[in-house]
């Protein structure tokens, strides 16, 4: 229990009173930074939006798609933030079956930052596809023409996987809330009052409630697990289930499921260190808990760099001219820089968290955690776009740059996934007041025998 | 809105006060108690003596029920417009694997929430309250008549209440 919260100078931790005033004084009225900054969010969203109503207008042309490559940045992009996701799954519930205390102060902001992630990788494929408003013709549904979607497609499990992830960790998030949004309920006055007393549905921490709340909470958590570990699996056939050179491996099921938790506890990080500045909540959220995600970051991207790896390796001893050429080409090819990017990011700069210091430096901490970001929305390109532009047939080889289209609703992603993060940060706790006060045993009168 | 029944509440700082309390109120023959906690707490519960939640029936029926309409309608569809593809067969098992799975998670959970809604809200608000339960202090309302609220309040403050009042 070390590590769950820092105990004060007396030697105690935090009563419980102290606690809900802590974590509800973070939801008063915002600053003007916030203002400033939730602004500029809305601008880069408005730049992404026109983006996307030009190509709208004009087509899929102006996306930079040149035969045979034809998932460029949107698939990048999806898969991106899809395996953000992934490390808010492994935090909330995964560490919670795990009875891991030192997650409860990190838990609420992983799995806000799940849900915003799956909203915003969830507009990619519909980007993609190009004409947006047939995007309903994924889902299988009783029509006219008597068709109905290809079950053996991985896309279409893609859709079910997505959705259902997408439904479950929001599901999770709200009913981790309820008990929170009632403690602050009791605190709050005016509008916000109206809002909290709505949105904990007749919480009271009755001893009925907490029975059925306990297992369920329970069950949801074993029921996530084997999902997160699925999601990413599948997304990861929609590329090892086709017969493309440096796509189709058996091993790109862990592979993904790695880098996805990876690349989430890094944004876990990038996101925890202002606001844990921010909201004053250094007591909370401690050097101990930045060390044990840097540990988890250390540990996923030795797996990552694993599988970096043995990828080259089972190339060169296939002894297929097609897997180890495009494996040649991924090195020394025309995107050796994006190559090189990824390789450096993810499979070497983990090697830094082996050092203590390093891993219980914010800072130090804060900068790595942008460069595996960077590294793995790398990756995903790698994967994806020189795969596809160097597959079997040289006089159909191509070469993908990606236009200020698809730049621009990039950028326009990240805006839309901080928007909803910056308005979520300021209207609900962002750390558990329950779950830290669980950690911390109820006062008693006579200390036990 | 049912009107609350008339009883007393107590409120209470230790915890080992209040599962004493809901102990001694049990012996006398006070089995309607609604015990308010900030946090779960599992010697509560024992002390007021719940069997397991039924909400774990919800997540088993809703689990089964999603991995049965998962392959309903993968096979369902595959055979209603038969097309070969891929040269395998029309209902082909391995990949409706994936969408049986992803359905029973998606219907586990859901109807995971909805047995939590049916047992957690129901009765919510039948019982007197106090704001102080979601911060740091243990609430107990014992619905009880006029003529049995002295004996009450005895059980409750020799059992260490920092506070008991009569709620109508």
């Amino acid at each position: 229990m070390a590590t769950a919260v820092q105990v004060e100078k007396t030697g105690k931790p935090p009563t419980y009173a102290r606690i809900t005033r802590d974590i509800a004084a973070t939801l008063g009225r915002p600053s003007k930074g916030y203002y400033i900054l939730f602004g500029a969010v809305l601008a880069v969203l408005g730049i992404g939006f026109i983006a996307l109503l030009y190509q709208i207008r004009y087509g899929l042309g102006v996306a930079g798609y040149v035969p045979p490559v034809m998932w460029g940045v949107y698939i990048t992009t999806f898969v991106f933030w899809v395996g953000i996701a992934h490390s808010g799954t492994l935090i909330s519930a995964i560490l919670f079956l795990f009875r891991s205390a030192w997650r409860t102060s990190v838990y609420r902001t992983a799995e806000a930052m799940t849900v915003f992630a799956v909203m915003t990788a969830g507009l990619f494929p519909l980007i993609h596809v190009g004409r947006l408003w047939f995007a309903y013709w994924l889902i299988p549904y009783p029509n006219q023409r008597q068709l109905w979607v290809n079950f053996k497609s991985p896309l279409v499990w893609d859709l079910f996987a997505i959705g259902t992830y997408f439904t479950v960790s929001t599901v999770f998030l709200i009913v981790g809330l309820v008990p929170d949004v009632a403690a602050v309920r009791d605190k709050a006055r005016g509008w916000r009052k109206k809002l909290y007393t709505i949105t904990s549905v007749g919480w009271r921490g009755t001893d009925q409630q907490w029975r059925h709340y306990t297992r369920a909470y329970l069950y949801l958590a074993a029921l996530a697990t084997p999902l997160v570990l699925s999601v990413h699996s599948v997304v990861s056939w929609d590329f090892a289930v086709s017969i493309v050179p440096g796509w189709h491996a058996t091993i790109f099921a862990p592979y993904f499921v790695a880098g996805a938790i990876y690349s989430g506890v890094a944004l876990v990080i990038t996101l925890l260190v202002p606001l844990r500045k921010v909201f004053k909540l250094e007591e909370y959220i401690t050097q101990d808990h930045f060390e044990n995600l840097g540990k988890l970051m250390l540990l996923t991207g030795l797996i990552v760099g694993y599988a970096y790896v043995v990828e080259f390796f089972i190339a060169w001893y296939s002894g297929n001219p097609f897997e180890q050429d495009a494996f040649y080409n991924r090195a020394f090819g025309e995107y050796w820089w994006a190559s090189w990017t990824m390789l450096l990011c993810n499979g070497a700069l983990p090697f830094l968290l082996w050092i203590r210091k390093v891993r219980r430096s914010i800072p130090v901490l804060f900068v790595i955690s942008l460069f595996v970001n960077l590294g793995m929305w790398f990756e995903r390109f790698v994967i994806i776009v020189v795969s596809l532009s160097f597959e079997y047939e040289p006089y159909a080889m191509g070469h993908y740059t990606p236009t200020w289209v698809e730049w621009a609703i990039l950028a326009g992603s990240f805006a839309w996934f901080f928007m909803w993060f910056l308005l979520f940060a300021k209207n609900f706790p962002t750390v558990s007041i329950t779950e830290v006060k669980e950690i911390i045993p109820m006062p008693r009168r006579k200390e036990r025998s | 809105m049912k009107k609350p029944p008339g009883g007393i509440l107590a409120i209470f700082e230790h915890i080992d006060s209040a599962t004493a309390s809901v102990s001694a109120l049990k012996k006398v023959g006070y089995n309607d108690l609604t015990v308010y906690s900030p946090v779960p707490s599992h010697e509560l519960e024992v002390a007021v003596g719940h069997s397991v939640s039924p909400v774990r029936l919800w997540t088993l029926f809703g689990g089964l029920a999603g991995l049965a309409s998962g392959f309903a309608l993968t096979l369902w569809t595959s055979y209603d417009y038969p097309i070969v593809v891929g040269g395998k067969g029309i209902g082909s098992i391995p990949p409706y694997i994936v969408i049986a799975f992803e359905l029973t998670i998606l219907f586990g959970a859901l109807s995971t929430v909805a047995g939590l809604i049916v047992h957690a809200i129901r009765n919510a608000r039948s019982a007197a309250y106090d704001p102080r339960c979601t911060d740091d202090r243990i609430g107990i309302f014992v619905p009880c008549p006029v003529e049995r609220r002295r004996q009450v309040e005895e059980v409750l403050r020799t059992n260490g209440a920092e506070e008991v009042r009569v709620e109508i």
